[in-house]
Formats: C-alpha cells, sequence, structure tokens
C-alpha cells in the first residue's frame, strides 16, 4: 500500500493521493491534538516568565513586566544553588551510573547459568518499577530519627549516638546518589547487556584459541565493543543534565526544608515556589531558564551524537 | 592457568550478584516485617529484621481504615488499565499514520512528534493552562492527562514497528480488496503488533500505577486520590487517614492506631500488584527498556 500510492506523476493523480490519506490524518489527528494541547500550548505558555500573572486577568490579561521576574531570582542565592546541585547530582549519576550499569552487565554476561541469569536480572530491575513514593519508604524504615533502622539496630553497635537523619545536609549528597544508583543501576545494566549480548560470538572463540583469558577478553574485546553504546548514552544523559528526578529530590528527603541546601535542584524549586509559596513569577523564571538552557544542551548533545553514531541521535 | 582465574571471576561474579539482588530485596522484606510488627515494638526497637514481638494489628486497623483504602485502589485501577488503553490506541493510530513515507507533510509530521521529545515548556505553564484553560484541578482526568497520555519515544518507537516488521504486501492486498483503513488497522495491523502493545502496554501501565506527581500538582481534595497519594500523605502525616479522608470514625478507636506499621501495611498493598504481575511479564520490560534506551 505504501509503495502503491506514492507515484503522484500528474497533479491530477497528486490530488486524489491527498483524498485517499484523508483517513490517515484522520487517525493522526488525536494524538497530535493531545502534543499540541499537553506540549506545545505550554511552550508558548513559557512567556508567562515575563508576566505578572493574576489568574482574575488570565494568562492573556497579565500584565507584560519585562525580566523583573528574572531578577528577583538571580538576586537570590537560591538559583547558585539549584543550578549547582542540578549539575552536580547530575554529572555523579551520570558517571556513577556507566560504572555500575557497565560493570553489572559485565558480572551478568559470565553467568552461565539460564536460570540464575534470569533471576538476577529480575531482581535487580525490581526497585526500577516502584515508585519513589514507595522508596522514600524504605529510607523512612532506614533513617528515621526515632524508628529509623540505622539509628536503632546499626549505630549503637558501633557506639555512634543517634544521628537527626532529616535535618543535616551534609548526609544527603551521598544518600541522594546511594538511592539514584539503587533504583537505576538494574535499568542501565539491562541495556549495556543487551548491547554486550550483541557482540559477535566469534571473537571471543577466535580470543580463546589464542589463550585469552575471561578477563582479557573483557578488557580487551567486549568493552571496546560496547564502547558507542557508553559514549551514545553518555552524551543523551549530558543533554539532560539541567533536569533531575523530581521524585528524588522532593520524596526522599521527605520535602525537609532543613536540607534544601543540598537537596534542592531546579524541578523541586520550581514545584515549591508554584505550589507551596505561590510565588508563580519566580517559579515560571526559574522553569523557562531551565527549559532554554535545557534546551540547548539536549539540541548540542544530538548533535555531537549525531556525529558518533547518527543511527542513535534523536533528530 | 587461565581456567584458574575464569573460576575466580565466575565466582566472583556470583557473589557480587548476590549481594546485589539482596541490596534490592531485602528493603521489600523490611516493608513486609514492618507490617508485621507489634506497634510498640517499633517504637523501642526501631524497624528491624529480627523484631521482638509480631503482630497482625496493622491489617486489622486496614480493615478498619478500608473506605479510603479501596475507593484510592479503584482510582488507581481505573486510571491504569483506562489510560494504559487510551494511551495504547492513541499512541498505535498516530505512529501507524506516521509509518506512511508517502504521506503528503509527513516529515512535518513525525517532526511535530520529536520536537516535543527536545523542549517542553516545564511544570508551570503546563499547570497554568490545564488548570486556567482545561480547568482539571480535582477531577479524575487530572489523573489521567497531564504529561502521562502520549510521549513522543513510544510513537516513534510504533512507528518502526510498523515500518519494520509489518509486511506492506499484508496490507496492501486489503486495500486492493476493498478494506477501509481503519478495518486494516484494527484487524490486520494491530493483531500483528502484540509484541509492541505489550511492551509499550506495560511500561505505560506501571507508570500510571506509580504515578503520584500529578495528584500532588492537580489534587487540593483528597476525592481522587489514588493509592501513591495517600501512601505519599501517609509518610508526610501519619495521622493523615484518620483526620482528612474519614471524618466518621471515632477518634477513640483511631487514637490506638498502629500507625508505624500501619504505614508499612499500606505500602505493601501499593506494591504488592507490581511486584506479583512482573516476574510473568519480565521478559517485556527488559525489552521495552532495551528498545527504549538505545533506539535501533
Amino acid at each position: 500500500m505504501r509503495k502503491a500510492a506514492s507515484i503522484p506523476a500528474k497533479p491530477a493523480k497528486r490530488k486524489t493521493s491527498i483524498k485517499r490519506f484523508i483517513p490517515i490524518y484522520a487517525m493522526i489527528l488525536p494524538g497530535a491534538v493531545y502534543l499540541l494541547i499537553n506540549n506545545y500550548l505550554p511552550m508558548f505558555g513559557l512567556v508567562i516568565a515575563f508576566k505578572d500573572i493574576n489568574f482574575r486577568k488570565g494568562i492573556f490579561g497579565s500584565e507584560w513586566v519585562g525580566l523583573k521576574n528574572f531578577e528577583y531570582l538571580f538576586t537570590t542565592s537560591d538559583a547558585w544553588i539549584i543550578t549547582r546541585n542540578t549539575l552536580l547530582y547530575n554529572i555523579a549519576f551520570i558517571v556513577l551510573g556507566i560504572i555500575f550499569g557497565v560493570t553489572f552487565a559485565i558480572l551478568l554476561n559470565e553467568i552461565r547459568q539460564k536460570i540464575l541469569l534470569r533471576t538476577y536480572q529480575t531482581i535487580i530491575l525490581l526497585p526500577h518499577l516502584v515508585s519513589w513514593v514507595v522508596i522514600s519508604y524504605f529510607t523512612y524504615a532506614m533513617l528515621s530519627v526515632d524508628t529509623g533502622m540505622i539509628n536503632k539496630s546499626i549505630l549503637p553497635l558501633f557506639g555512634i549516638e543517634g544521628i537527626s537523619w532529616f535535618t543535616e545536609p551534609k548526609y544527603w549528597p551521598f544518600i541522594l546518589t546511594i538511592m539514584n544508583i539503587w533504583k537505576g543501576f538494574g535499568f542501565s545494566c539491562v541495556v549495556y547487556f543487551s548491547s554486550i549480548v550483541g557482540i559477535n560470538k566469534e571473537y571471543y572463540e577466535a580470543a580463546q584459541l589464542d589463550g585469552a583469558s575471561r578477563l582479557q577478553q573483557i578488557f580487551r574485546i567486549t568493552i571496546p565493543m560496547i564502547k558507542p553504546t557508553i559514549i551514545t548514552l553518555l552524551l543523551l544523559n549530558l543533554g539532560r543534565t539541567f533536569y533531575s528526578d523530581f521524585g528524588l529530590f522532593y520524596q526522599v528527603p521527605m520535602n525537609s526544608g532543613m536540607l534544601f541546601s543540598t537537596t534542592n535542584v531546579i524541578d523541586t524549586y520550581v514545584f515549591r515556589s508554584l505550589m507551596q509559596i505561590g510565588n508563580i513569577g519566580m517559579s515560571a523564571a526559574a522553569g523557562f531558564y531551565q527549559s532554554i538552557v535545557g534546551f540547548i544542551m539536549v539540541i548540542g548533545a544530538n548533535l555531537i551524537v549525531r556525529k558518533v553514531s547518527s543511527e542513535n541521535a534523536l533528530f | 592457568m587461565n581456567s584458574s582465574s575464569d573460576k575466580r571471576l565466575a565466582a566472583s561474579s556470583h557473589i557480587i550478584l548476590t549481594i546485589a539482588s539482596l541490596s534490592c530485596l531485602l528493603p521489600f522484606v523490611l516493608l513486609v516485617i514492618g507490617s508485621f510488627t507489634d506497634n510498640n515494638t517499633i517504637v523501642a526497637q526501631g524497624y528491624s529484621f529480627f523484631p521482638e514481638k509480631w503482630s497482625l494489628d496493622a491489617y486489622r486497623y486496614l480493615a478498619v481504615l478500608s473506605a479510603p483504602l479501596i475507593r484510592a485502589y479503584g482510582i488507581t485501577i481505573f486510571t491504569t488499565v483506562f489510560g494504559t488503553a487510551l494511551s495504547l490506541i492513541i499512541t498505535a493510530l498516530i505512529g501507524y499514520g506516521l509509518s506512511f513515507p508517502n504521506l503528503p507533510g509527513v516529515k512535518y509530521l513525525s517532526f511535530f512528534v520529536v520536537f516535543t521529545m527536545l523542549f517542553n515548556g516545564g511544570l508551570v505553564p503546563t499547570y497554568v493552562i490545564y488548570t486556567q484553560i482545561f480547568h482539571i484541578k480535582n477531577t479524575i482526568w487530572a489523573q489521567i492527562f497531564p504529561g502521562m497520555l502520549l510521549n513522543g519515544f513510544n510513537i516513534m518507537l510504533m512507528r518502526s514497528y510498523f515500518q519494520n516488521s509489518i509486511p506492506a504486501s499484508i496490507t496492501e492486498s486489503a486495500r486492493i480488496d476493498g478494506a477501509k483503513d481503519l478495518h486494516i488497522f484494527f484487524r490486520i495491523v494491530l493483531p500483528l503488533s502484540l509484541p509492541i502493545l505489550a511492551t509499550i502496554g506495560l511500561l505505560t501501565g506501571v507508570m500510571y500505577w506509580n504515578n503520584w506527581t500529578n495528584g500532588l500538582y492537580y489534587l487540593t481534595k483528597p476525592d481522587y486520590y489514588n493509592m501513591q497519594n495517600i501512601l505519599n500523605n501517609m509518610l508526610n502525616d501519619i495521622r493523615y487517614l484518620q483526620s482528612g479522608a474519614v471524618g466518621d470514625y471515632a477518634g477513640d478507636l483511631l487514637s490506638a492506631l498502629p500507625a508505624n506499621s500501619v504505614r508499612m501495611a499500606i505500602a505493601i498493598i501499593g506494591v504488592i500488584p507490581i511486584l506479583t504481575v512482573y516476574p510473568f511479564f519480565q521478559r517485556y520490560f527488559v525489552k521495552g527498556i532495551t528498545i527504549g534506551a538505545v533506539k535501533e
């Protein structure tokens, strides 16, 4: 059918061909309308960052205030803190994510028993399937000041006093990083593993004939062969360093105000300014800042990916 | 000489993977044990894998609190089933449409989809548009529409599946026999696309089941809270279920609420469906992750 309609030799034929496609356009329509509402309207809605939004006057009726909202945002120390936190956490997550993902994929590839392989894979993917809300129950059971396992069972073993985890910002870079790795390593392991499985077996057979050990094969064959996948994922993730996982940074620290210096990122800042403080202007300015810088980074990363391995680029 | 180092490598792989697996399983075990622990034991001893006193109190109180929980469970099930079905249909329709290489304007339409993956307006304009123009606040639709129904990636996955795995000759001959496009789509294309529908459907279903942010953004009243929203509020405010959701119950009964273990029990009933279903569909999850992360 696709080929049949592709001979629009004469203008007259072209007309019938558009007519022939009317049902197809109708099939595209519902999805297109949703994307228009859910994705495109908010893009235009970014202009509210330059307005003094008043819901009674509506979006269009509200007054333009130029860069006022941005001036407020960037004169606070918040702008710097949330940018720093967002970038540093993302970089740590990306680097550790690759190390853990690749390591576990390689280990998984050493498992010869099919049943065990499946079991390991199933279990390490579990954390990926539950929400941050449920995971915050785990951290609560571990870290709660009065009833947490760490304060009640583990620290006393070493004679250490209980720690007030939810009011001490200095521990949170570690806690959040651990939780991020814990939830995500199964996922990236599966991704890299599928790339390892795709490596041509003949390389390994040849290496075996030459007497190479498994360890040598890992460093000489496996890692070099999955390098393109690693680089591609690295770049795509770098393109997303201005965005963060809202659930991790909002839910796991239980929205504790004492921890904001190390747990506040752009996404949580935007949410709190909008919903809890009710400062729409500030929130819109921070959101605008994220959208624009984020967009530039995504485009940049994709341009590089297109050079490295064009089939993986988004455009 | 290599074989001994190979054996050590295999053995350490098993050890490390076992430790990693335990680290993934034990938190769930801790939840389960916590829900079966006597509340006073938790107060004295903290959450523990080896509680001094076990108890079924938490589950007894769940029965008392059942009204808002059953409602929330119903909301979760409805939004998951309805949202996933709607999402699959619309995604498949648009993906199928975009799979016609000679559809006039198909390049622009594809770009229209891809661009949503590159740039987005973020929370503030989305919130303003959904609440001010579409008045979605405190309606059931808040749990289904904003940010959840479609995403560009799934559309493009569907499209490439239709392009690569459905032989054009089949649909073509159906057309020559006079079948309408909708008929071809529902009767011929969809039945041939079960693997991709299952993969995307499962990932979408899990996303709906786990969704708690839409409730946080768009619901200020508890009427349409799903299980995740209840859990979220329970963690922040242990007395939430007594105060907000169940006004009818006498304070007396609930002042004895074994809050520490009830929390864990509610978390358990929130994750159990996912944990039960998951092992059977593990194959599709793994497939979804692999095709989603690195486009093929």
